[in-house]
């Protein structure tokens, strides 16, 4: 039984912040072939295209036919924990604070023996379910879930390493004029948030929604403009040492192309509300949040990213948009390598059109704020990076993945 | 592809002059300058400039960016015939058994097995964490123990199938250690108990402090030629009756429960001409005791499942009824990085030539020293055996 984690107490100012530290995050280059499948969520392992065997550690050729043919492919994740140890001493800093630290073998009934860490309710002889993640440096790994779901198994020290579940973490939402912004503040409140700080611009100013807004459990409306980067720096000051997760749901979606337009007032606005406001952010808050990455179990966890999927493929229906965006998943990337370091993780969901106004000409399938808000919050839960959300983001994915030169046809018929 | 070609016997080849640079928990110099070392003390020994040794064969983990070409031009040789053995514990008898072909072909005359690690502060943890592709990708990321977290596991399975229990371990460890007190530069210097032993603080469960090795500096090594060669020279031989050695063997075993040996070992006593009831001494490679228990069944001293009941029945200190890793193997002497493989050799040798550094087994004629090594993911791949025997 998993030990329910305890609200943590505020903290002593003057006790230190324990350094980030992370495992050894070197992998071979067929080994990222696990971070892909990581990032998205997926139970990944090599299988031969010519004899079918399925094989760990990762490899370049069959180590039963010698085929160089060797994808990863979603496999059967169940099997046994055949034996297990507790390490109670080891040579890397950052499993050095954190021992004992449990590791198993697992056969897994696809064949492979594999290393895994395991979950606190799994023991030696049991049926097991492997999942892949991310860990603390963002490598891939693998840990040992019990082959059914356990009270608060999620409250496990080793599992709770790898995810960046927003309970009784605080989050801060941009962006709370919009429904999306409306609707990550529930979604978080409802995931255990220990506070869910959401930005207003002009707070005077009223808007739909507002009282709704307000009455969210744990909700603390807080003064954000992201366009102006004082405001940012301000709550930053305030606020920036107790952020742990950061929803950038600031948004600013206008129709139409290059040719059409005349001037760059709407591209400058564009760029102003997305990109440099993800900059703003990052540079104002991302310092903090990098430096108390393993600040107990409220340690800064998450920047996330919406973004839409046309980030991937310029689609001149909304052509400046997508452009803006490009440079958001661009600027994302960067931030993702710049707070590795610290174990905080980027998550960039990419959405397709949302149900909202600005997208009201778009025929659907649309996507509620309510369900990229519900996916953000599992896919943080999870520990993931990368998530497409709706029918038209998975859409674009898989296309993107087949034939890019296609999906760019595509999207501009 | 069917039947096996006929293994020449190793007829007229020995091995004479065992050397060993008297190792150091941590050392400030390098790995050159311990192979340097004990090239000079091998090469003094046996009356030959350092010119006329013309084949080489090395073995180090901590020689950086260096192989043993490099080595070559380090120290002024100029062999004809050089090989690098990068198989850690089985190196020292994989060494052997291709030194012992090159001279009987007359690829050379003089082989020098030299195996050497330094040791410095940092070394441990630099040499774990980028040991393998696999230990990389596949095993350091899941708590860094170590080789301590991959034999815990091992360990632990073992004793699970087959009944082990930590006093069986135990006792191979204790009678080594009453072996290494005899040796001058042990890493460990004082008697150890049973109930220390069982008392020790653990490492990885179930594998407590005084299973592990203490890894350290130093240096072993000798030298491989003709019987006629090593008279000449004034030299004490001991005669190579047979090897064998094996890699990545037994991959369907879902945890490592028996190394390559046991592929081979009929292989190994017909070679050899003898049976394992003649054996006087025997050299296990200990890098954890699972695994000397490990050896006693897959090289014939009993059978698959019974090691613990084999260790119940005998005594292994060496004037025991089981003569067993007589100057103390590396569990009490200490693991001086490839040098483990070649402990047990230059020991055997030793014993054979009524010279050893420690305690004497008493009408010591026909030994077997045997080599493991290379854990690259979750077993150890490489094995090898050797059976020596006194040159009459």
């Amino acid at each position: 039984m998993t030990e329910p984690l305890a609200r943590p107490k505020r903290k002593n100012p003057l006790k230190r912040t324990r350094q980030p530290l992370y495992p050894q995050a070197i992998r071979s280059r067929t080994a990222q072939g696990l971070t892909a499948a990581a990032a998205q969520g997926r139970f990944e392992l090599q299988k031969c295209a010519e004899c079918e065997t399925v094989f760990y550690p990762p490899r370049d050729a069959c180590p039963k036919c010698l085929s160089a043919r060797v994808p990863f492919v979603p496999v059967d994740n169940r099997g046994m924990l055949t034996v297990e140890t507790t390490i109670r001493t080891s040579t890397d800093p950052y499993f050095r604070e954190r021992t004992p630290w449990r590791a198993g073998l697992t056969k897994l009934d696809c064949g492979p023996v594999v290393l895994t860490h395991l979950h606190g309710d799994v023991k030696e002889g049991d049926r097991v379910r492997l999942d892949l993640k991310l860990d603390k440096g963002g490598a891939p790994v693998f840990i040992a879930l019990p082959g059914k779901d356990t009270p608060h198994m999620a409250d496990d020290p080793q599992l709770r390493e790898m995810t960046c579940d927003p309970k009784f973490r605080r989050v801060l939402i941009t962006d709370g004029r919009t429904a999306v912004g409306q609707a990550m503040a529930k979604a978080f409140s409802e995931a255990g948030c220990n506070i869910v700080f959401v930005g207003i611009a002009d707070p005077w100013k009223p808007f739909p929604g507002q009282e709704a807004l307000a009455r969210i459990d744990r909700v603390e409306i807080v003064p954000l403009d992201v366009t102006d980067t004082e405001s940012v720096t301000e709550l930053a000051e305030q606020n920036g040492g107790r952020i742990d997760i950061v929803v950038n749901t600031a948004e600013h979606v206008r129709p139409g192309g290059i040719l059409g337009r005349h001037g760059l007032t709407v591209a400058r606005e564009e760029m102003d509300i997305r990109y440099f406001a993800l900059m703003r952010l990052a540079q104002a808050f991302g310092p903090a949040m990098r430096s108390r990455g393993t600040d107990g179990v409220n340690s800064a966890a998450a920047f996330v990213n919406l973004l839409s999927v046309h980030a991937l493929m310029n689609w001149p229906q909304f052509g400046a948009y997508s452009a803006a965006e490009a440079a958001c998943l661009s600027a994302a990337q960067c931030l993702r390598a710049e707070l590795r370091p610290g174990g905080v993780k980027v998550l960039n969901a990419f959405f397709g059109p949302l149900d909202t106004e600005w997208f009201q000409t778009v025929p659907p399938p649309k996507v509620a704020p309510s369900a990229l808000a519900k996916a953000v919050v599992q896919a943080l839960q999870r520990g993931l990076e990368d998530i497409f959300v709706g029918d038209i983001a998975e859409d674009v994915r898989a296309r993107l993945a087949v034939n890019p030169k296609a999906l760019e046809r595509e999207l501009s018929g | 592809m069917t039947g096996a070609a006929v293994r020449m016997a190793y007829d007229g080849i020995v091995a004479c002059v065992p050397t060993t640079v008297p190792y150091r928990r941590f050392s400030i110099n390098t790995a050159h300058w311990w192979i340097g070392r004990a090239l000079h003390d091998l090469t003094r020994e046996a009356g030959l400039k350092p010119a006329e040794i013309d084949g080489l064969i090395l073995s180090s983990f901590t020689l950086g960016a260096d192989s043993a070409v490099g080595v070559t031009q380090h120290l002024g040789l100029s062999p004809r015939w050089l090989d690098h053995v990068p198989l850690g514990g089985a190196s020292g008898v994989i060494g052997l058994r291709r030194a012992a072909r090159a001279v009987q072909a007359g690829d050379a005359r003089f082989v020098a097995c030299v195996a050497a690690d330094t040791n410095h502060v940092d070394s441990f943890r630099k040499t774990l964490s980028t040991f393998s592709r696999f230990a990389q990708d596949a095993v350091y990321p899941y708590g860094s123990g170590g080789a301590n977290g991959s034999f815990a596991l091992i360990t632990k399975n073992y004793m699970n199938k087959y009944g082990a229990r930590r006093e069986d371990f135990g006792k191979i460890c204790v009678a080594q250690r009453h072996n290494a007190l005899a040796i001058p530069f042990a890493m460990m210097k004082k008697p150890l108990t049973l109930d220390e032993y069982m008392s020790a603080r653990p490492i990885a469960d179930p594998l407590h402090l005084f299973d592990c090795v203490m890894p350290c500096a130093g240096a072993e090594a000798f030298l491989v030629c003709r019987e006629s060669d090593a008279r000449a020279l004034g030299l004490k031989p001991v005669r190579l009756l047979a090897t064998i050695e094996r890699h990545n063997a037994f991959t369907e075993d879902t945890v490592q429960e028996r190394g390559g040996w046991a592929m081979d070992i009929g292989e190994l006593w017909q070679m050899a001409g003898v049976t394992p009831d003649r054996i006087d001494l025997v050299q296990t490679y200990d890098d954890y005791p699972v695994i000397v228990m490990m050896q006693f069944e897959d090289l014939g001293f009993c059978k698959k499942g019974e090691g613990p009941d084999f260790v119940r029945s005998h005594t292994f200190t060496a004037d025991g009824s089981f003569p067993h890793n007589t100057s103390g193997g590396q569990l009490s002497t200490g693991q001086a990085g490839a040098a483990g493989g070649h402990l047990g050799i230059t020991e055997a040798m030793r014993q054979l030539t009524d010279t050893p550094i420690g305690h004497r087994v008493k009408d010591a004629d026909l030994a077997i020293v045997s080599g493991f090594g290379m854990i690259n993911y979750d077993r150890g791949l490489s094995s090898g055996a050797a059976v020596l025997a006194r040159a009459s």
